[in-house]
């Protein structure tokens, strides 16, 4: 099977000299949810932002076999939906109606048909009745299932999630977990929360200082990099 | 200072709205043009920090405090034309969903700060920036940008014979040199604050020094200049002053007569005289963001 | 906060929250221009004006009296320059100056009371105003208070530390978290630039067209404004 995901010796350096990437090799593989662990600063923020074109380095990234480059880059960002971690960053029209009919009034959808992906995408995520209203009468876990709408609306191949479960309480990263899990695209995940992954992944990677220092079930890559709090009990 | 409405006569809004509507027209292009044009948001949340930063107080004193007004600060930072369409954006909130200035007045708010001010806060910049005098042109932005707002403010608000006594006009003029001073601090301190956190943040005015930035500084200046002298020469009004100039008079005997006869005529009525005056206002202005808004389509159709 | 009040405001439902911003707009432009040249001496116009904005809160479903304080927020500016007109010996003027800002003031709050801002930014749009300003209004109007929120936490944290601090170090204090408040705005505003990218932006960003104009918002138009010219020929 050939990965929908390939990235190749990835390297990226920031304008201030801040070296973020130093060789990342990964694959992602259809269907497949796969959880990127790695501690503040070790540059998977900075990994995703590769995945759609929003930051170039070197090496080589191919998203279902087309090259991240310039020529791409619409069809790419069509194929890979990125759930940023502030919802507030990814909620900027006026009302939750035209933020999810964004995504496909901009891939040239006629209104009517945007308006019924919205709808659509907005009755997965659950939220139907928030339609009109203004995203900042939402609460953290609405807003965050808004963005996803706003991602799933414009029906990508690849969701990619930074740091899903921040800002939400446990019912609420419970209702995520269900809401992903029925999802059939392949995901990435990429998070701190240790037992939403294990809920959800079939495999980790582990980010370390910019490359991918090791990889393997989610309970193997906790237990040899030590990432957990305390023991690890799975959520079944 | 936000001039509600009903405090200028008719013609002084109008007017203004006349005059400030093809001005902000002009400076929205250019700041479509000077800018990366995909930064809308970039201008929308730096509105929204220069409202926040009035919830941040800067101590001045004997117990009161002072905020940033943000003018000369934004010109500094996003240019003089992005700074405008921040400030007039920001004017526009404030009207509609804070009664902080009025609607009509807002073409006259605009003017006064969105232009005037933003316009005289650059000037010092432009002129000293690169150079030694840099803190010195930083204050002086802040200061100038307060001052030249509130004193063309003021010279509205005579005009539609708002009459001030010199004892009052020389106490608020000192009150306005006052928080210019403070802007002026309270620029230099942010501006200093944010060079040092990352120098991308303010711009460098050395290599685009343009000579119509500096007329449209100093011409803004200069207004203010002639502000305080109408001022502090206190009229009671554009009426009288157009008397006593004898414009009234002289206009009159300009009008071609048939028209002074449909004056008697139809036009009788004063307020129905001064409903198509400000009508007209209204079509005028209308007219001129039509127009205005044609010019634009080009880059609007990228853009927007 | 002041905007959060009024966007509940204006979500509610009745025959003026329903009237298209197209309709609303021009008729509050006539209603104050009705207001801005009407003589200095016009108490019973004004008190007709003030019956008529009360009648319209009342018919839009909002609370009246909560409206009246709000459109308060302009009588202290404007007390100043009663009082200075007052002793300038034009007792008329001063009221005059009072009556007048606070019913503009009041029509403006039930226009916006009764429009929510989407709505009433994209009636300007079709009435001509530059796009590339509104968008920015809009951006402006939606970070508001997520960039307040921000001031906010560090106007308390200001607060717990710098409680001591001479006025001249509390100064600094105050211009260095302006500096980081700009700071996350711009990280901010980068980073909203980055996920419009990421849904397909291409330097347009789509406005969906306004519900039609309807025959009862040009009723509705002409009939306010019919009222306004007759109040204006009676005065
Ligand atoms: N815009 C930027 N400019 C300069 N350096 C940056 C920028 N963004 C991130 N960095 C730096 O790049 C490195 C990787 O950052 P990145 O955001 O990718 O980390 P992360 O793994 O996502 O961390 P976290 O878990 O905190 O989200 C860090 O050292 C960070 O300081
Ligand atoms: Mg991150």
């Amino acid at each position: 099977m050939n990965p929908v995901i390939e990235a190749r010796d990835l390297r990226f350096q920031y304008d201030d000299g801040t070296v973020a990437l130093r060789g990342v090799d990964f694959r992602l593989y259809p269907g497949e949810t796969v959880a990127v662990f790695g501690a503040n600063g070790s540059g998977k923020t900075t990994f995703v932002l590769h995945l759609n074109g929003l930051l170039e380095g070197q090496g080589s990234v191919e998203v279902c076999g087309l090259p991240v480059a310039k020529q791409n880059l619409a069809k790419i960002r069509q194929k890979v939906g990125i759930v940023f971690q502030d919802s507030d960053d990814q909620l900027f029209m006026p009302t939750v109606l035209e933020d999810v009919t964004f995504g496909p009034l901009n891939l040239g959808l006629t209104p009517e048909a945007a308006f019924e992906r919205a709808h659509r995408a907005l009755h997965q995520v659950g939220i139907d009745e928030a339609a009109a209203k203004a995203p900042y009468h939402l609460s953290a876990g609405q807003k965050k299932r808004v963005a996803i709408a706003g991602i799933l609306a414009m029906e990508p191949e690849i969701l990619v999630l930074d740091e899903p479960t921040t800002f939400l309480d446990p019912p609420g990263q419970h209702a995520l977990a269900e809401l992903l899990r029925g999802l059939p695209q392949a995901k990435l995940l990429v998070t701190h929360d240790v037992e939403f992954a294990a809920a959800l992944a079939d495999r980790a990677v582990f980010f370390e200082k910019g490359r991918i220092a090791g990889e393997g079930t989610v309970a193997q890559v906790i237990e040899r990099f030590g990432w957990s709090r305390a023991v690890i009990p799975s959520t079944g | 200072m936000h001039i509600p409405d009903g405090f200028l006569s008719t013609p002084v809004w109008a007017a203004l709205d006349v005059a400030a509507a093809p001005a902000a027209a002009a400076m929205t292009r250019l700041a479509q043009r000077g800018f990366d044009e995909k930064r809308v948001p970039l201008l929308g949340v730096m509105g929204a920090f220069v409202f926040a930063a009035q919830m941040i107080n800067f101590p001045v004193g004997a117990g009161t405090s002072g905020h940033l007004v943000g003018g000369a600060l934004l010109a500094m930072s996003l240019g003089p034309a992005a700074a405008s369409v921040v400030m007039t954006a920001i004017l526009a909130i404030q009207a509609l969903v804070f009664q902080d200035g009025g609607i009509l007045a807002l073409g006259a708010n605009v003017f006064n700060m969105a232009i005037g001010g933003v316009l005289a806060g650059y000037l010092p910049y432009h002129l000293w920036g690169a150079g030694r005098g840099r803190r010195v042109a930083v204050f002086l932005g802040g200061f100038l940008s307060v001052l030249v707002a509130a004193v063309l403010a003021l010279a509205e608000l005579q005009l539609s014979g708002i009459a001030m006594p010199a004892a009052l006009l020389g106490v608020s003029l000192g009150l306005f040199v006052v928080s210019a001073v403070l802007e002026g601090a309270i620029t230099l301190a942010v501006f200093q604050a944010m060079e040092t956190l990352h120098p991308d943040f303010v711009r460098q005015p050395a290599g685009n020094r343009s000579r119509t930035l500096g007329g449209l500084g100093l011409a803004a200046v200069l207004l203010a200049v002639v502000g305080v002298w109408f001022a502090s020469a206190s009229p009671d009004g554009l009426e009288r002053l157009a008397e006593n100039l004898g414009i009234a008079g002289r206009a009159k005997a300009f009008l071609p007569t048939p028209l002074a006869g449909y004056q008697a005529g139809f036009i009788q009525a004063a307020w129905l005289r001064k409903a198509a005056a400000g009508l007209t206002g209204l079509a005028l202005i209308y007219a001129a963001c039509a127009l205005f808004g044609r010019w634009l389509a080009p880059s609007r159709q990228r853009s927007a | 906060m002041h905007h959060v009040v009024l966007e509940q405001w204006s979500r509610g439902q009745s025959f003026l929250h329903a009237r298209d911003a197209r309709a609303k707009i021009p008729a509050v432009l006539g209603f104050l221009i009705l207001v801005a040249t009407a003589p200095a001496h016009f108490e019973p116009l004004a008190l007709i004006c003030f019956l008529l904005l009360i009648a319209g809160l009342a018919a839009a479903r909002l609370p009246v009296m909560a409206a009246l304080r709000r459109a308060g927020v302009v009588l202290p500016f404007c007390a100043a320059f009663a009082a200075i007109s007052f002793l300038a010996g034009e007792p008329r003027r001063a009221l005059s100056l009072l009556e007048k800002s606070y019913l503009s003031a009041l029509a403006v709050l039930l226009l916006v009371g009764t429009t929510p801002m989407p709505q009433l930014l994209r009636g300007l749009d079709s009435l001509g105003a530059p796009r590339f300003l509104l968008m920015v209004a809009q951006f402006l109007y939606r970070y508001l208070f997520v960039i307040s929120e921000q001031a906010q936490h560090m106007r308390m944290a200001g607060r717990c530390r710098g409680g001591l601090a001479g006025r001249r170090a509390r100064f600094r204090a105050a211009a260095g978290a302006l500096a980081v408040l700009f700071s996350r705005s711009y990280e901010r505003a980068e980073k909203i630039h980055r996920s419009m990218l990421s849904r397909g932006f291409d330097g347009r960003i789509p406005v969906l067209a306004a519900a039609g104009f309807q025959a009862l918002d040009a009723a509705f138009l002409a009939a306010w404004l019919s009222v306004c010219l007759l109040l204006r020929s009676a005065a």
